[in-house]
Order: structure tokens, then C-alpha cells, then sequence
């Protein structure tokens, strides 16, 4: 079907998006390699000269890398999981006949709408703070003693934050899928005897396990890249200092650019660690 | 006055509508949400009624994003802002950079003599001043009188820390939610680093030695936080390892707290009877001390800087001097009142008998700004200024991550000795990436 | 007998369904009930839910401290730009990839969603002095910019899923009837694509409004949207939380509005090819 001039004509095409995200991808990368190997201090006159491996070696080498590898894992991981399972349970609940599906629909959607900084801000303080927030008063009335969610369930309170962000998304995805369940199927299956669990298991949950790669791999992007939910809320204080975080403190609050730089490619390196990991375990899943 | 003003705005008038003729410069300004800041911006008709060829464009930002962006800007030479709010951490060290416009020639009816010495010496680099202040503070006790007089005790102008231990005891009572001390336990270097490296001085402690190595897990310092666990741990507040300044403020102001040791400016929010309950039952005293000749208080003063690279200097010259004047203070004192006038800076102010009946806490105020010496912070010999930070590049992110450390132990998640190692390696490591 | 299950069933699914949808929009609900109480009924003990003295002042202040419909313009500005740029260079991309596929499409696609990967603190300083060698700094021009390239992987993605569901025969036809090229995703393929590229669009102006990083470094006083608003409201000297929620409230409500009155397309567009 494809003629030699419509492959030529397709290339074409694809040109300016590539070029544009080559540029946007190699610009970047080479000045932070660049960088990488420089001692760069733009707070004691910038560039100070090349110093190999150096900042490599200090970055992995500090205390603080591998508690940030796992806090981002974790972070990663604790999110992923809440939004998946919540967001099946969610999206099964929603498919269900009901009154005001529409509206109950956009409730559930809404969060996702909402700024990360200002949910962060909400949350910290009108809902986390250990005396004037909600859930300090509802521990209180209930006779408990109010958790301090930011120091002591630190880690906790921040994959609860961002899964409120996004399980509206995840749910949104596996809705969708779900509408597209041919229900006699299931009738069928409901025929034959197989009880309610049955039928999720075999039937059910094959169907949506390209929707739970789209979720999965998507997400993962975003919340790697997460930043002004830890910004706002702790600081990076009480393990909550993600590599990302970890970087942001080099670069911008030490001023130390070669140093972040270098800590940039770790995060790139890791990044793509997850992602080829992904792609082993789900990538099957996504005929892209 | 008011006929030149008038002319001034017809010429104005004149010269816009007759083509532009008249060029406009913009100044922006960079700042901080801070109550004083937002008032100043509020005022900003007053200022481009009188200069109708300045406009002003306000960026005012949370303090930890102004922070990081004036200092992006500036290291990057990227001239986004014609001012900038900065501290006195923040001055010293762009200012031998090079990277601040000098105010030594300010006009001279703006009176750089009235400046506190303090103030002044905090902001001037090598003979030359980089930076205006609008407010100033240091650190004071502020306590409730009421439940000093129910424990029997009676608090001194200069109080030891051991007092403070004692009237905290004496004042805490958990069942009604009356805390004997609130402290900052909230991490960050401007949060709860200020308050201890504050607090360290007092005890002996610094933060480098002559040769620049770091002293944090030495017996002054490892006594200091100690010293602070204690008072915490026992007396302090729930959830103190997340309580900055604000968090305090609103636990004072609701009469949780028999002590709060915290910046002076506090003592306006405390005693207005229109936020306090406790507005007339609040006493004021010196920062303590532990009896070797230096005090747990700090000097800080948010300042209106001009960066090199500004394409309006002289207008943000003007808008600089305006906003640190008497006149200006004048201006907010008819506006809003004496007691609420931008404290801590000139020397006339704390003279101004109206101010000195407005604001019962002007004295203490005065007196602990004073009693602050930047260029000798602590007993022993140190290689650096400042008194509650280290005016080195580095401090910011190093003390930063000491806080965490620090705070960390409070929420119980590790040991002091602990943290004091952790908070060793660290300094040492980045003091050792930065070149010393 | 049957009928009645269902309707039993009906009530349940509808409670359940309710009691979860509230649970989870409560805390936009609070804030935004926050935002006409007072300062000191915003943090009374206890709570007060509803019956409180409704006021407007919490926005009064926040309008005359900062000048919202300027940060709400350059939101709008910044947001659709990047949007529609991103559309614009995406939807030659997406087509020739569904349409003349290769052995690397695959490849292609998931390296461009791979780029999406580069932690954006660790290039803001080269990216900074980019902007200033360009003169971009604190300009929509250069927000649209980085913006666009930030969603572009999104956006060929997801036009690439729906372009994938239009059947080949129609293009083919088309072609037979001596449609060109640009003809052809004008006029055939584009009106097939519109619940996608509508989805897409309204995606991609959520994730562009949402950004706080690069909306927040690269801006002053000009080109600040809405994150910097917001970013001048937190945490203050004193507690001010409904200040704080009336400033949030301002930030979120266009877009809050805008996602619930196009639900209906961003939901059947949202799809990323998970079904078949």
C-alpha cells in the first residue's frame, strides 16, 4: 500500500517533530554533560574548570543519593499501586446503572484538574496541619491523639497527596476500557456460574490490562518528574528528598550547577533503567 | 508639595498623550509576601503619583521561590528585576561579587546616618553599601506575663537558658494545652538553623574553625541541640518538627505557648488585639545566654537591592530610597499607624516618641538588634560573618540539610549524635566540593 | 423478583458511588467553602461546615493585591499557544506513523516519550542561559515554546492512537479520487479525528495549565500566569488560610469549569490506544 513516495512524503512529516524533540532532547543534555564535568559554581564565578568524574563520584558517593533513589521508587511504586487498584475498583463501581452517573463522574475526574501546588497547599495545611487541619479536629472528636502527617508518615502523606491527583486518570483510562467490555461476555460467564470474582479475574481484568499499561507507563513519566507536591509540603525533610528533589537542592539551593548536572544524568540513567523495566514487563501489552 | 504634584501629573499627562514623548521606564520589583512588603506594594500609587514617568511591576513570591529565582537571576545574569529583596545573608556575598549597584551615593535628605549601625554594617561591603533596608529584626523572648506570675517566677530583661528551662517547666501544663516553650523546629536554613546557630553562639559553639572545617558533631554544638531537644521534647508544642515561624505565631497568638523565643517583628502580630487573644498579657526580654558573653539572638534585615545589570537603575534608585525613608515611614504611620510601621532600621524611629508609646516592645526591640554583632558572632574565633548564617554561597544548601537532619531528630527519627554526624559529613563534603 | 435485585443493586451502586465521588472532591469543596469565611472562622474549633457568615472579602483582598485577569490571561495564552502549536506540529507526525508505518515506529514513539524523562531541575541553568542568549526570559513566546515541547510526546501519541482506529480503505478512496496529500488530512482524516484531537487539546491545556516549574523560573512580572499567582499567597507571615483558599479557588476555577463542561470529549478521547 505504502509507495515509495509516500514513505518519502511520511519522513517528511515526522520531520518537524523529531527535529524539534531531538533539539529539545540533545541541547539540554550536552550543556548538562557539559556541565557535568565542570566544577561550575555561578555563586563564586561560574566556571572553575574541567574536574573529570569528579562531581559524578560526590554525587553517588554522598549520603544522601541512595535514600533518594528509594524515595522516589517508593513514591513511584506507592502511587502507581493506589491509583491502579483504586482506579479498577473505581472504574467498575462507575459502570454500574445508577442515578447521577454523570455527576458522581465529574466529582471523581476533578481532582485532576486541580494545580499540584495548590493540592499541595491544601492538603498541608488546611487538611495535614497537627492543630488547625481537618483531620487533627476529626482525630480529636474521635479521642485520638492527632498524627503529624508531614514528620511522622511523611512519605505516607505524600503518596496520598499525589494519588489524589492521580487516580482520576487512572480511573478516567480504565473506565473506557471497561464501557468496551462486551457484557454478554460477562452475561454469559454469570450464566454458567462463575461467581462475581471469577469473572473479574478471567475476564475482566485481561481486558483491561493494556488500559493498566497506558496508566502505568504514562504516570510513571509524570511522577518521576514530581516536585511541587514535595516543595510545598516538607521540603525534602523526614526521607522525603526524592532524586529529583535531591538535584533541585544541589543546583539551586548549594548552587553547585556541575554537581546537579551530574546528578541530572544519574536521573536520566535511572529514568531509563524504569522505563526499559516497564517495557520488558508491559511493553507486550502496547502494540505502539 | 501639592501644586508641584499636580503640575508633575499634567505634565505627565501632557507628554503621554502627546505621543510618548515622555518615555515611561519600568522598574520590577522582586519580593516577598510579607506583611510589611504587601503594605509597601499597596502603597505604590503614593510613589508613581509623585514620579508619573516610573511604572512599577510588582513580582512578590513566597519566600523560598523569591529566594531561588533573585538568586538564579542574579548568577545567571539574566536582569529579570530592577530590585530585589534580599537579606543580609544574601548581600554580603553578592556584594563583593560585584553584582549589586552601590548606594553610597543616595541623596542626601534619604540620611544613610540614621541607619542602626547594626543594620548598616550587616549591608556594606568594603566602605560600600549595597542594599536598603526596610525592615530589621533580631531575636527576643516573648512571654506571657500571666502565666509567669501563676509559676511565681519573675522573668529578667537578660535572662541564662537555664532560667528559660525552669520557666518553661514551670509553665507547661499539657492538659490545657499551655506549652512552657515554642520554638522553630521546622527544617530549613532561615527556619530552624536560624534559631540554633543563633542559640549556639550563646553556647560556644561555630559552625567552621579558623581553617574552615566544620564543628557540628563538637562538644559546643552536640550541647547546644542537647540543650534544645530537652526544652522540646518536654515542653515544647506536638509536631514542633514542622513549626516555622507562622506555625508558632498562631499557636502564641491562640495562648499555647508560655515562651516563644523568635524574631522581633512578631511582637506587633502578638500583642494586636485583633489576631492575639493574648495581646495584653505579652512581656518582652533580651535573647538568653549561658554566661560566656554572647547571646542566642539573631540580626536579619530584608533590604531593597539593585542588581548590576539593570537597564533602570536611577529610576529604581528613586523607588529604593523612597521606600526606606522616613518619609515612607511617616506615610504608614498616618496610614496604618505607629505600631505598625516597618521596624528595625533607622535610628530616628526608636528617638520618635510616638512610636516609643505606639510600640511597648521598641526598647527590647532596639536593644537586641544591638546587642547583635555580625562580624563576631561567637566566643571563639570564627573565619566568617553573620550571626545566625555563614555569609558563604554554600551555607543556604548546607545549613538546609543540617535543619533536616536536626529536625528529623525531633520528630524522633533519629538521635541527636546522630544527626550531629550525619550533619558533620555533610558540611565537610560540600565545604570540600566548594574548594576550602 | 429480578427487577427488584436490580433496583436494590441500583440504590447501592448509587449511595456507594455518591459517598466515594464526594469523598474524593472534598477537599476542592472545603477550600472552596474555605474562601468565603472569615480568617478566624477558617481555622475555629471545631470546623464549621456551612453555617458560617458568608463574605467575598477573602476575594477582595486577593483581587487588589494582585491583578488576577493578567495572570489569568497569560494562563490562557500560554496554555492554549503550547497547545495548539503542539497540535500543529504533531498531527503530520501522528499521521504518517498510523498510516505509513515502519520497523521503528515503535521505536520512534517511545524514544520521544522517553525525552519526557529529563528532570527538569537539572536543565533549568542550561536552559536559562538559552533564554537569555534568546531574549525569552519572561516572555508567553518562550513559555509556548517549552511547553509545546514538553507535551509534544503526549500529544503525537495520543493523535497517533486515533489516527491508528481510522480504517485505510477511506484514505484509500480518497486517493483513488486524486485527493493529495494535504488534501486528505484536511478534508478526510481531520474531521475523522475531531473527538480525538479535541481530547488531545483539552489534555494537553490541563497539563500546560498545571505546570508549575518552568511557568514559575522563567517568569517576572509580564509572562507570570497563574502559578506564579498562586506562588505569592503561600505560606505567609501569619496563618491566612482563606486568603489562601480564595487565591486557589481563582487558580483552579477556570480550568475546574472548563474540564466538567468538556468531560464528556476529554473522557472518549482518553483512551492513549488502551482499547480495542
Amino acid at each position: 500500500m505504502a509507495t515509495q513516495h509516500s514513505r518519502s512524503a511520511a519522513r517528511l512529516m515526522m520531520a518537524p517533530a523529531v527535529v524539534l524533540l531531538l533539539g529539545w532532547m540533545l541541547v539540554p543534555l550536552i550543556m548538562t554533560l557539559y556541565f557535568s564535568f565542570k566544577k561550575y559554581l555561578p555563586l563564586r564565578g561560574g566556571d572553575l574548570g574541567w574536574v573529570g568524574f569528579d562531581n559524578y563520584v560526590r554525587f553517588v558517593t554522598s549520603s544522601a543519593f541512595w535514600p533518594s533513589v528509594l524515595a522516589t521508587l517508593a513514591i513511584v511504586g506507592g502511587v502507581l499501586v493506589i491509583t491502579v487498584v483504586f482506579g479498577v475498583l473505581l472504574a467498575i463501581l462507575l459502570n454500574q446503572p445508577m442515578w447521577g452517573q454523570g455527576i458522581v463522574r465529574i466529582l471523581v475526574i476533578a481532582p485532576f484538574f486541580v494545580m499540584p501546588t495548590v493540592s499541595a497547599l491544601v492538603w498541608k495545611n488546611m487538611f495535614m496541619d497537627p492543630v488547625n487541619g481537618l483531620f487533627a479536629h476529626l482525630w480529636k472528636f474521635f479521642g485520638a491523639q492527632p498524627v503529624e502527617w508531614l514528620s511522622q508518615a511523611s512519605l505516607q502523606s505524600i503518596v496520598m497527596i499525589v494519588s489524589w491527583q492521580w487516580l482520576p486518570f487512572a480511573t478516567l483510562i480504565l473506565l473506557t476500557a471497561i464501557q468496551s467490555l462486551d457484557s454478554e461476555q460477562l452475561e454469559a460467564a454469570e450464566m454458567d456460574g462463575a461467581s462475581p470474582l471469577k469473572r473479574f479475574a478471567y475476564i475482566t481484568l485481561p481486558h483491561l490490562s493494556r488500559a493498566i499499561t497506558v496508566v502505568v507507563l504514562i504516570q510513571t513519566i509524570f511522577l518521576l518528574a514530581i516536585f511541587a507536591e514535595i516543595f510545598v509540603t516538607t521540603q525534602g525533610s523526614f526521607g522525603t528528598r526524592t532524586l529529583t528533589y535531591l538535584i533541585y537542592q544541589r543546583v539551586l539551593e548549594s548552587q553547585n550547577v556541575g554537581l546537579g548536572s551530574a546528578g541530572g544524568v544519574y536521573a536520566i540513567i535511572l529514568a531509563n533503567i524504569v522505563a526499559i523495566f516497564l517495557m520488558r514487563i508491559v511493553g507486550k501489552n502496547l502494540d505502539a | 508639595m501639592s501644586l508641584k504634584n499636580s503640575l508633575l501629573t499634567a505634565t505627565a499627562l501632557a507628554a503621554v498623550t502627546a505621543g510618548g514623548a515622555f518615555a515611561e521606564t519600568t522598574v520590577t520589583i522582586a519580593t516577598v509576601n510579607n506583611g510589611d512588603m504587601i503594605r509597601m506594594q499597596g502603597l505604590t500609587d503614593e510613589f508613581t503619583a509623585a514620579n508619573p514617568d516610573i511604572k512599577l511591576e510588582w513580582v512578590t513570591l513566597e519566600e523560598n521561590v523569591l529566594r531561588q529565582r533573585v538568586t538564579q537571576d542574579i548568577a545567571a545574569k539574566g536582569g529579570q528585576f530592577d530590585v530585589m529583596t534580599i537579606g543580609t545573608y544574601e548581600v554580603p556575598i553578592w556584594g563583593s561579587q560585584g553584582w549589586l549597584v552601590s548606594l553610597n551615593d543616595m541623596p542626601e535628605e534619604w540620611d544613610a546616618d540614621d541607619l542602626l549601625p547594626a543594620i548598616r554594617g550587616g549591608l556594606t561591603v568594603d566602605g560600600e553599601l549595597y542594599a536598603a533596608p526596610f525592615y530589621g529584626e533580631s531575636s527576643m523572648v516573648m512571654y506571657r506575663t500571666d502565666l509567669m506570675e501563676k509559676a511565681g517566677l519573675e522573668m529578667p530583661a537578660a535572662p541564662t537558658w537555664d532560667f528559660i528551662k525552669q520557666a518553661a517547666a514551670a509553665m507547661t501544663d499539657k492538659d490545657n494545652e499551655i506549652y512552657g516553650i515554642c520554638l522553630r523546629g521546622k527544617a530549613g536554613w532561615g527556619e530552624n538553623m536560624a534559631f540554633l546557630t543563633a542559640m549556639s553562639n550563646s553556647f560556644g559553639a561555630r559552625w567552621f574553625d579558623e581553617n574552615w572545617q566544620p564543628e557540628l558533631n563538637g562538644e559546643e554544638w552536640t550541647a547546644t541541640v542537647n540543650y534544645y531537644m530537652d526544652l522540646m521534647n518536654n515542653y515544647g508544642p506536638p509536631g514542633a518538627s514542622t513549626n516555622g515561624f507562622n506555625e508558632n505565631l498562631s499557636l502564641f497568638q491562640q495562648g499555647k505557648c508560655g515562651m516563644w523565643i523568635d524574631a522581633t517583628v512578631a511582637a506587633s502580630f502578638v500583642t494586636n488585639p485583633n489576631d492575639s487573644t493574648v495581646a495584653d498579657k505579652v512581656g518582652f526580654a533580651l535573647a538568653p545566654d549561658n554566661g560566656l558573653g554572647k547571646r542566642g539572638n539573631w540580626l536579619w534585615a530584608w533590604s531593597l537591592a539593585i542588581p548590576a545589570g539593570s537597564d533602570a537603575t536611577d529610576a529604581a534608585k528613586k523607588f529604593v530610597a523612597w521606600a526606606t525613608s522616613k518619609d515612607y515611614t511617616a506615610l504608614v504611620a498616618s496610614k496604618e499607624g505607629w505600631a505598625n510601621v516597618p521596624p528595625g532600621t533607622r535610628t530616628s524611629l526608636y528617638e520618635n516618641p510616638e512610636y516609643q508609646s505606639a510600640a511597648p516592645f521598641a526598647e527590647m526591640t532596639l536593644g537586641s538588634i544591638n546587642a547583635a554583632d555580625p562580624t563576631n558572632p561567637s566566643v571563639k574565633p570564627v573565619p566568617y560573618t553573620g550571626v545566625q548564617f555563614v555569609a558563604i554561597p554554600e551555607f543556604a544548601g548546607i545549613a538546609t540539610q543540617v535543619g533536616q537532619e536536626i529536625s528529623a531528630a525531633l520528630a524522633g527519627q533519629q538521635s541527636v549524635a546522630e544527626a550531629l554526624e550525619k550533619a558533620q559529613a555533610l558540611a565537610a563534603d560540600e565545604m570540600e566540593a566548594a574548594g576550602y | 423478583m429480578a427487577r427488584a435485585v436490580t433496583q436494590q443493586r441500583k440504590i447501592i451502586n448509587t449511595v456507594l458511588a455518591w459517598g466515594v465521588g464526594l469523598l474524593i472532591f472534598f477537599p476542592i469543596l472545603w477550600t472552596i467553602l474555605t474562601s468565603f469565611k472569615t480568617e478566624a472562622q477558617a481555622i475555629s474549633d471545631p470546623p464549621v461546615f456551612l453555617f458560617f457568615d458568608w463574605t467575598l472579602e477573602n476575594y477582595a483582598v486577593v483581587q487588589e493585591r494582585s491583578d488576577y485577569m493578567r495572570y489569568l490571561w497569560n494562563s490562557v495564552i500560554i496554555a492554549g499557544g503550547s497547545t495548539v502549536l503542539g497540535i500543529i506540529v504533531a498531527v503530520p507526525a501522528a499521521w504518517s506513523m498510523a498510516f505509513v508505518p515502519s520497523t521503528r515506529t515503535k521505536d520512534i514513539l517511545l524514544w520521544m516519550l522517553s525525552t519526557k524523562m529529563l528532570p527538569a531541575v537539572g536543565v533549568l541553568y542550561p536552559i536559562y542561559l538559552i533564554f537569555i542568549k534568546l531574549g525569552l526570559l519572561d516572555s508567553r513566546t518562550g513559555l509556548v515554546i517549552v511547553l509545546m515541547l514538553m507535551n509534544l510526546p503526549i500529544i503525537v501519541w495520543m493523535l497517533y492512537t486515533y489516527f491508528r482506529e481510522i480504517p485505510g480503505e477511506i484514505l484509500e478512496a480518497a486517493r483513488m479520487d486524486g485527493a493529495t496529500l494535504k488534501e486528505e488530512i484536511l478534508y478526510v482524516l481531520t474531521p475523522m479525528a475531531v473527538p480525538g484531537i479535541a481530547s488531545t487539546l483539552l489534555l494537553n491545556f490541563i497539563l500546560a495549565w498545571n505546570e508549575a516549574f518552568w511557568t514559575l523560573n522563567l517568569t517576572a512580572a509580564k509572562a507570570a500566569p497563574l502559578t506564579a499567582f498562586i506562588a505569592s499567597y503561600s505560606s505567609p507571615e501569619g496563618l491566612f488560610y482563606a486568603k489562601l483558599s480564595a487565591a486557589s479557588t481563582m487558580a483552579i476555577a477556570p480550568i475546574l469549569i472548563l474540564g466538567w463542561f468538556s468531560q464528556k470529549q476529554l473522557v472518549s478521547g482518553l483512551t492513549f490506544g488502551a482499547v480495542k
